[in-house]
């Protein structure tokens, strides 16, 4: 018994030492390193262009697109070896923005290793929706970087914002507005639009976090924003101008919860 | 030798000496840093029921304090320098807008609302009519950056703060080192508003046989209260802190209330219970002060209320709608509702602009 034991022991030894020597083993345990995580908003096969682009839903109708926000948070990354990494709580809440020069985000202090997957919440969870004052810090600040993802008078964060103008909508100044949030509700139960997205590398590829790295890998997301009216529900702007906290807000977070996608992910 | 012993000793009295002053100096350290911010911890009034606020989150010091009352009454933190909270919160009305209806249009909300008395607010776990904030601090993000009321932008009020002569060193006192951060505004702002504590109104005195008795009348009022009001005005603060439809006509805006909040059916036209501390000093009344007087408020309850499917079910029982009031009811209940008022927190100069 123990002989055999001894036997696969050394067996195993032999084969890691051999394999170190064609891949090498590029990292020690307790190495840490960067990743980027880039948000590239699309519209179906095109680039999203702010105020320019113009666009048809599957409505068959046509829009721009003024304003595109949504937080990020809770991300979780997959690696290789089976087991998942989750970035501290407190350095994993972020806000994209389509109007900033960049939708990049840069996770730091990474175990080393190979990472094929990641998946994160689209939206602000509850405990961090219900937080006192001094823990909302960053973008969560209701007050600074999140001003305008907040809503005042019904306490609790918007998790995705998406306005612009369209010939159809009904609104006075003909802009359809999308301001979808809710967390659960404070005391009352209410409909829940917190979304949890997992992604997958496409193929083999994988990104390689190492220490001290010169260039850090970066995991290239899709997002499909055309996937916020069209899905399981395709939306119409003419009947639906206006959707923020109500009940059929549950539809556009049913179909936007499919518009993220790994495209590609590079190492250097 | 000796002068070795001598020199030993010598040593060992100056590092004794060195020990001496570090202990005194970091005696004297923290005593200054702990006189640099006076604690001011909350006055619990002994009929009042355990208070909701996390204190221990924002312990509340006289540096706290001061900065959030010049920061309530600063009409910096409005966009064209013209309006502070202290302009919709009169503390001679007991921090309400006497004799005003205020609108109040944020983003989808329409509707008339009246500015309810900044009082008691440890005690509350919702603020606004219909409950929509749930922490006392992320309220006034709200009236800041609402266009028709203060309409500008917290970081625009940061910004100011920063580049003001005396809030740097405020700021300072009241949080220690650190940016002007709109947390530790709103902190302070909290701090301020939890101090206006209305307990010492003659009620108060009677019930915490402090020397005051009823007089027949207002005894009777008492009775009155207790037995047709109590139920939703509940506990010593006046308020179960809880949404009731009230009968209420719905209002030309068609307010819907904690609905608003909540969407569920039930909430519809359910509006929070407020306080009927200082009622006297407060009209107009309800959630859009359609009435103008208590008179009216009671007429109300009498022969105006209205049947709907939200209806409170204590308003319409045994087929009995409403809040069946004699004559001498309305009149004993008019002189309780006035044991109610407290002009020591009406007048009181610390909640006061300075
Ligand atoms: C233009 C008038 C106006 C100004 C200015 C104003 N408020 Fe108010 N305040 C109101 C009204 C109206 C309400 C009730 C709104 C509602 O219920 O929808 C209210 C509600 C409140 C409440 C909730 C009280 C409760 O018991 O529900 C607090 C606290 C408060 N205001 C504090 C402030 C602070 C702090 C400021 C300054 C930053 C401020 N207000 C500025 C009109 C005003
Ligand atoms: C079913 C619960 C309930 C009962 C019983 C009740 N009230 Fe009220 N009261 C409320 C609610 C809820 C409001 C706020 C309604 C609104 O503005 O829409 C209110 C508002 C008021 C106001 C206006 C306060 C202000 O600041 O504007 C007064 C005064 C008042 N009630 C007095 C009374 C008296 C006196 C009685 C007994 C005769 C009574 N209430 C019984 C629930 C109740």
């Amino acid at each position: 018994m123990f002989r055999n034991i001894f036997v696969l022991f050394a067996a195993s030894l032999f084969c890691f030492a051999s394999c170190k020597k064609t891949t090498p083993l590029e990292f020690q345990p307790g190495d840490k390193g960067e990743l980027e995580v880039e948000f590239d908003n699309v519209i179906g096969g095109v680039n999203l262009q702010l105020n320019t682009g113009s666009y048809t839903n599957a409505s068959g109708e046509t829009f721009k697109v003024s304003l595109l926000n949504y937080y990020i948070s809770n991300i979780k990354l997959q690696n290789a070896d089976g087991t998942t990494y989750t970035v501290p709580r407190d350095s994993s809440y972020f806000l994209i923005k389509e109007e900033n020069p960049s939708q990049l985000i840069t996770l730091r202090d990474i175990p080393a290793g190979n990472y094929t997957g990641i998946s994160f919440v689209l939206g602000v969870d509850s405990l961090k929706s219900t937080a006192p004052v001094a823990e909302r810090t960053g973008a969560l600040d209701p007050a600074a970087a999140g001003a305008g993802m907040y809503w005042s008078w019904n306490s609790g964060y918007i998790f995705l914002k998406m306005e612009g103008p369209s010939d159809v909508a009904t609104s006075g100044d003909k802009k359809f507005r999308y301001h979808i949030g809710g967390f659960g509700g404070f005391s009352t139960p209410m409909f829940n639009n917190i979304k949890q997205i997992s992604l997958t590398a496409p193929g083999t590829s994988m990104a390689e976090v190492r220490k001290g790295k010169a260039e850090a890998p970066h995991i290239h997301i899709m997002a499909d924003a055309s996937k916020v009216m069209n899905g399981p529900m395709n939306i119409s702007i003419a009947t639906n101008t206006t959707v923020m906290v109500s009940p059929f807000s549950v539809n556009i977070a049913n179909n936007y919860v499919s518009m993220f996608s790994i495209d590609h992910i590079h190492n250097d | 030798m000796i002068n070795k012993k001598k020199s030993i000793r010598a040593r060992l009295g100056i590092t004794i000496a060195v020990i001496v002053a570090l202990v005194s100096l970091g005696v004297a350290c923290t005593k200054t840093s702990r006189q640099e911010r006076k604690p001011m911890p909350l006055v619990l009034p002994s009929n009042f029921p355990a208070p909701i606020y996390n204190l221990s989150s924002n312990p509340i010091t006289v540096e706290g304090f001061e900065l959030g009352r010049k920061l309530f009454y600063d009409t910096k933190l409005s966009r064209d320098g013209t309006i502070s909270c202290g302009s919709c919160h009169i503390q001679g009305s007991a921090f309400t807008h006497h004799g005003h209806d205020v609108s109040h249009g944020i983003e989808d909300r329409l509707g008339v609302r009246n500015s309810p008395p900044i009082m008691n607010l440890a005690w509350s776990q919702f603020f606004f009519w219909d409950g929509g904030v749930f922490n006392l601090d992320l309220q006034p993000i709200a009236p800041i950056e609402n266009p028709v009321e203060m309409d500008e932008h917290i970081p625009n009020v940061i910004e100011k703060l920063k580049s003001d002569a005396q809030y740097p060193g405020l700021f300072y006192k009241a949080f220690g080192e650190g940016d002007i951060t709109s947390s530790k505004m709103l902190m302070a702002l909290s701090q301020f508003m939890l101090q206006c504590v209305s307990a010492e109104s003659k009620y108060d005195k009677v019930v915490r046989k402090e020397g005051a008795v009823f007089s027949a009348e207002e005894q009777l009022g008492f009775d009155v209260f207790k037995a047709k009001c109590a139920s939703c005005h509940s506990s010593d603060l006046f308020t179960d802190n809880k949404f009731h439809n009230n009968g209420l006509v719905p209002s030309m805006v068609n307010d819907s209330g904690r609905y608003r909040i909540t969407l569920d059916p039930k909430d519809f036209y359910l509006f929070k219970t407020p306080s009927l501390r200082n009622i006297m000093k407060t009209a107009p009344y309800m959630h859009d002060g359609r009435f103008l007087n208590i008179d009216a408020v009671l007429d109300h309850y009498d022969h105006g209320v209205q049947v709907n499917s939200t209806l409170d079910t204590s308003l319409n029982k045994n087929g009995v709608v409403g809040i069946k009031l004699t004559v001498a009811d309305r009149a004993n209940l008019k002189a309780f509702l006035n044991t109610l008022t407290d002009d020591s927190f009406i007048r009181n100069p610390q909640l006061a602009e300075q």
